[in-house]
């Protein structure tokens, strides 16, 4: 039997059986109309989750047999920069090849430009396995938001022109929005678009750094094009074709994911393509485009997790010290069984997210169509984008801080071996600790929830979940959490009623909170129907609970005093 | 210009994982203890067709011989994107032995017509031969090209290939239509096309309509689900003798002059060892009796 990374993760066949597209693949699927086009789109609800079967199984076999066997060597070798050029490794370069080769490059994108149609939560699912296989090319594969992006906003010329190549992976994408002076406060950019009213289009000038894959065909820029502006009202969004205008002046040394090149890129008068309308660069088609690759990042850390947890397993169970393998030991058997926990729960969670981000994006669709099909579009259409807003952050920031945590005692299980370079847990230890960094910082994270956690954003979902009859063998576990989210929902009223300062201080804390409410709920939906489940749901429960419920307290109890600690210890020259 | 291929591939139980439920004390195979998989360096010879169709077009016709269930490695070859596929299956077909499987292949090929370039993998993991590809050739009256390591181009009515061996490599040149038989270093097969993958994965021959049917039952019916994969050109073709141009003398068991007397269980071992002085002398010595045994030269 050869090895499959979708086959041999029950976890992820697990939600792939769960879900429940029905309504997002009939909007996106025209009811299934497609079909009497296309000899590829599905004739109805179970070819369609038959197709996405068979699609992970494509992708686990490459993952399995093509890109993971070469990770260490991908790793080792790093994307190379020579005389203004950026190459990939030579492991890298297979994975890209096979990943074309397999015509997975076009996941989003509609039929008629040779995609696949898929729903965001499919493709994080892929992503998943990608980033299982290695990290770094995940940057390449994990992109496709760039494309659709192109799909959503930009005008029907400029969608011909681009989106058959982006499908066939003739071009790839970088997403262009950090500067020097812009990273977390994106609404600083100062790189410069003019219209050049002779030529009749837009040149951009500017120097743009950390740009991941900045060695791509097509990038997409965030640039000021009102002038005399200062803040995100003055960005737009933009689109060029890499050519001799566009310098790339260096790449980056990183920690890890070094078979992503992460470029410093200089633009000189080269020629673009307004995307949208203007002045909407930021405040619409970026935080969309980021909001995706938030998603995105969320299954990366997932994949390399999965990754940690399974080295961790195997030597577990190899390693023998006191007569017995370590697993058999219960302070390592308690470790693996955290991490399976947390993985899984991360999962759970990144589907719900994703599920809710495709309906918005169906809703929105139809209601861009004028299309009055659907009863009550409207409040529908706002309830997904409320839970597409909290939830998206609220996954990046737990999956992220989860795939740190699992590699951590990944390694801490390979004991003194783990922190040598000849084993695979120390790569995994450095490629994930960008994932709780880039496409906004943990921190971010939780300023982009907070206000949605305090508008109690969550409580209509939550509600519809405890209203489940869950049956005698789950009522105590049941009842613990119908207390801590009432907690949760205390916590929530008492920090709103706080000043600006301490309720950002104590925020993190709210987010771990909302964090562990939504995910044991969704743990207790799975128990319904697996044993397995069941299982997870416990040992995720049992460890974690009396921890958030001491959180519910501090923040009941949350005053001034370390926010007034601030001004004495950190305004002390030590 | 264009050119026209046909792979011969083969379905062969997966030696490489033998297990012990696999001979039986009589030193019989289960072959239902070993999965039956697309044989190693057939792979790599239809990679080499479609990186050659990639080159200069044309269509890509892949054909096996055997049971009904070798349709799976039919369907992987279509998943990767080639043009038609055939299946040659029937009982007169069984227990032929490489001359009498070279007879049907060459038959059948002579069916297809209008071809330039035979691919065939180098030789099958089950029997280790390596004789079907060049008695077909002989057959066809083709020239042939074996040990074939890449491509290095096709031009007019000329191929020229690179052989690889022990101890290095020819490049040779040879009018078209030829056979060329394929090593396992030459390449490694792409991974199956997703859209290929989805489009083909009602791809049936006739006998595994019931399955499918048991899968989809919205076809209600086998004649409906008959047209409907007729119509998207999703049935998989079978031919059995009665549709080749044959002798049937020449088929199957009646057509194998080989016959399998015994099968002896070998196993390797030393059994005497003798010693080389670490001298110039000693070396030479050695090097002399094993050009004299034909071991080297």
């Amino acid at each position: 039997m050869t090895e499959n990374f979708f086959l041999d993760n029950q976890d992820l066949q697990f939600r792939l059986e769960q879900l429940d597209l029905r309504g997002v693949l009939e909007i996106k699927e025209h009811g299934y109309a497609y079909a009497q086009e296309s000899p590829i789109a599905p004739r109805n609800y179970a070819d369609a989750m038959d197709n996405f079967r068979l699609l992970f199984e494509v992708l686990g076999d490459i993952c399995a047999n093509i890109i993971a066997p070469r990770a260490a060597e991908a790793d080792e070798e790093g994307a190379q920069f020579h005389d203004g050029q950026v190459e990939y490794a030579a492991a890298t370069q297979e994975a890209i090849q096979a990943l074309k080769q397999a015509d997975l490059m076009g996941a989003m994108l509609p039929w008629k430009y040779g995609g696949l149609n898929l729903p965001e939560t499919i493709y994080q699912m892929m992503i998943d396995i990608v980033s299982r296989a290695e990290a770094g090319v995940m940057t390449v594969f994990g992109l496709q938001e760039i494309a659709s992006t192109i799909n959503e906003y930009a005008d029907d010329e400029t969608k011909e022109r681009f989106l058959h190549r982006f499908a066939s992976g003739e071009v790839n994408g970088a997403m262009v929005l950090t500067e020097p002076d812009a990273g977390s406060d994106l609404g600083a950019v100062q790189t410069r678009a003019s219209f050049d009213e002779e030529a009749g289009i837009w040149r951009l000038n500017g120097v743009k750094r950390f740009i991941t894959n900045g060695n791509a065909t097509v990038h997409v820029i965030l640039a000021r094009s009102e002038e005399g502006s200062s803040d995100a009202r003055g960005l737009s969004l933009f689109l060029i074709e890499r050519d001799e205008t566009v310098r790339i002046r260096r790449i980056e040394n990183k920690l890890g994911i070094h078979a992503s090149p992460t470029c410093e890129v200089q633009y000189n008068n080269t020629p673009a393509v307004l995307i949208g309308k203007r002045r909407f660069g930021l405040i619409r088609y970026s935080m969309a485009m980021m909001n995706g690759a938030r998603l995105a990042v969320s299954a990366q850390a997932i994949g390399i997790a999965e990754a940690a947890y399974r080295e961790a397993y195997q030597y577990a169970h190899q390693r023998v010290q006191f007569n017995q393998p370590i697993a058999n030991l219960p302070a390592v058997s308690r470790m693996l069984l955290l991490m399976r926990a947390e993985i899984e729960a991360s999962r759970a969670l990144v589907c719900e997210t994703g599920l809710w981000v495709d309906r918005l994006k169906t809703y929105e669709h139809l209601q861009a169509q004028g299309d009055k099909s659907l009863p009550h579009l409207r409040k529908k259409l706002k309830e997904a984008a409320s839970l597409a807003d909290a939830l998206t952050p609220l996954i990046k920031y737990y999956a992220t801080e989860m795939g740190n945590r699992v590699c951590y005692i990944a390694m801490q299980i390979h004991g003194g071996v783990g922190y040598m370079c000849e084993f695979n847990i120390e790569r995994l230890c450095r490629d994930v600790r960008v994932t709780n960094i880039y496409e906004g910082t943990s921190q971010m994270q939780i300023v982009a929830m907070i206000g949605k956690l305090l508008g109690h954003a969550l409580d209509d979902l939550i509600a519809e979940w405890a209203a489940v009859d869950y049956g005698p063998e789950f009522g105590a576990l049941k009842k613990q959490l119908v207390d801590i989210t009432d907690m949760f929902k205390q916590a929530t009223d008492a920090l709103k009623e706080k000043e600006r300062d301490i309720i950002d201080y104590y925020a993190a804390d709210l987010a771990d909170m909302a964090a562990f409410v939504v995910i044991s709920w969704l743990l207790l939906r799975d128990a319904l129907v697996s044993q397995r489940k069941a299982d997870i749901a416990r040992v995720y429960i049992d460890e974690h609970l009396s921890k958030i419920s001491a959180l519910g307290t501090k923040i009941l109890n949350a005053d001034e005093t370390a926010l007034l600690a601030r001004e004495t210890i950190l305004a002390e020259q030590f | 210009m264009t050119y026209n291929s046909i792979v011969l591939v083969k379905q062969v139980p997966d030696t490489r994982n033998v297990t012990g439920d696999v001979m039986s004390k009589k030193g019989t195979m289960n072959r239902s203890a070993l999965p039956a998989i697309f044989n190693p360096e057939d792979m790599n010879a239809l990679e080499m067709a479609l990186q050659v169709r990639e080159r200069y077009g044309g269509q890509i016709t892949v054909v096996t011989m055997g049971p009904l269930k070798a349709v799976d490695i039919l369907r992987d070859a279509l998943y990767r994107g080639v043009d038609q596929v055939i299946l040659l299956s029937d009982r007169k077909f069984a227990g032929a032995d490489t001359q009498a499987t070279a007879y049907t292949l060459k038959s059948a090929i002579e069916k297809i017509g209008d071809l330039d370039l035979i691919f065939c993998g180098r030789q099958a993991i089950d029997g280790d031969t390596a004789q079907v590809g060049p008695q077909i050739a002989e057959k066809l009256g083709l020239p042939q090209i074996t040990y074939t390591e890449s491509v290095v181009s096709v031009d007019g009515d000329e191929i020229v290939a690179k052989r690889a061996f022990d101890l290095g490599s020819e490049v040779v040149k040879c009018k078209l239509p030829c056979l060329l038989t394929v090593t396992g270093s030459a390449n490694r097969l792409r991974p199956a096309s997703a859209h290929k993958r989805i489009e083909y994965k009602l791809s049936a021959i006739p006998s595994e309509y019931s399955d499918l049917l048991e899968k989809w039952p919205e076809f209600e019916t086998e004649a409906a689900l008959d047209a409907y994969l007729s119509e998207r050109d999703l049935k998989i073709t079978v031919w059995t003798a009665a549709d080749l141009d044959v002798d049937e003398e020449n088929l199957g068991l009646s057509g194998s002059p080989t016959q399998v007397y015994k099968v002896n269980y070998v196993v390797l071992e030393s059994t005497e060892s003798k010693e080389i002085p670490p001298t110039d002398e000693g070396i030479r010595a050695l090097v002399q009796e094993l050009v004299q045994e034909y071991v080297v030269g």
